[in-house]
């Protein structure tokens, strides 16, 4: 097999580990919250990525039945991934509340300050 | 051998690489208003590269609910909180090396995987082919996903709902402002 058709074999997996790596990248190296719960979602659609791909097959049609079509593309990812995304946008909403709640707290959004914030008041006990 | 480059795949390549790059702008840019933005621009990104995956349904989700609602929830935590982030305190280095550890890991792991786009995998074959064929005759709805959805993991549907449910309490508990009595 030529190089080429072997990039375009891969490329799919290569592009949703990229997107995977990055929302984990920020997830851990970032402190701002808001950043964090953003880059979450950037892992979470990574996800769908790995499993819309194999689903679809080259040559295949959207899996809406039609007379005088044959290949479909594999439905059973889509209806999962719908009911990720769904779900993903709640616990979205449910990070930004909490994330308001403590900026109303701690007057700050960033990770390191209000575990600096903490500290202090461990300390002044 | 002849090298065919596919259509499909081509758009499909050429997609990802722009969701890749905005990718980078997310993680770099430090203004949280524009990474928001830039957040639903991936969003719409990602809906395209849905469709031409065949994915029309989630497609539509994506866009609707990815960059709809997404977008403007985020927009309404930044005008509750602060837009700009702060420069970094630490150095990247640890993080860098546990992602780019995952990263060679998850790289070797896609050599066991199928090849983009053929039909003949066990996914493809097995319980999706099930599907397209008895869908018709059993429900008589033509969107097979639909069908899916509502008929045969109609209990997924529910404890999706309930999920958005226990969500929705929690956001109101959190931003609800309690009177103190007496």
């Amino acid at each position: 097999m030529s190089i080429v058709n072997e990039i375009i074999a891969n490329y799919n997996y290569w592009i949703t580990i990229f997107l995977m790596l990055s929302g984990l990248y920020i997830v851990v190296a970032k402190s701002n919250m808001i950043k964090t719960l953003l880059g979450l979602a950037v892992f979470q659609t990574s996800v769908y990525l790995l499993y819309l791909s194999p689903g679809k097959i080259l040559g295949g049609t959207p899996p809406i039945l039609e007379k005088g079509i044959e290949v479909y593309s594999n439905p059973l990812p889509h209806v999962l991934i719908l009911t990720a995304i769904v779900v993903g946008v709640a616990t979205l909403a449910l990070g930004l509340a909490l994330v308001v709640r403590i900026n109303e707290a701690y007057g700050t959004i960033e990770e390191d300050e209000i575990t600096a914030i903490v500290d202090r008041e461990d300390h002044a006990e | 051998m002849e090298t065919v480059i596919n259509m499909e795949a081509l758009i499909n390549m050429v997609l990802l690489t722009l969701l890749a790059l905005i990718t980078l702008g997310i993680i770099r840019v430090r203004n949280l208003f524009a990474v928001v933005v830039l957040t639903g621009a991936y969003s719409f990104l990602m809906a395209s590269v849905m469709i031409v995956l065949d994915a029309v349904d989630v497609a539509m989700t994506e866009a609707s609910v990815g960059a709809g609602i997404s977008t403007v929830l985020a927009l309404s935590a930044l005008y509750l909180t602060k837009t700009e982030e702060a420069p970094p305190r630490y150095t990247a280095a640890l993080p860098l090396f546990v992602v780019i550890g995952t990263g060679a890991v998850l790289i070797y792991g896609t050599y066991g995987l199928p090849h983009f786009g053929m039909a003949d995998t066990p996914m493809n074959t097995g319980v999706g082919a099930d599907y397209l064929a008895r869908n018709y005759q059993e429900t008589g709805v033509p969107n097979v996903v639909t069908s899916v959805l509502a008929s045969y993991r109609g209990f997924d549907t529910l404890g999706e709902t309930t999920v958005i449910f226990t969500a929705g309490i929690g956001v109101l508990l959190l931003l609800k402002r309690f009177r103190q009595e007496g």
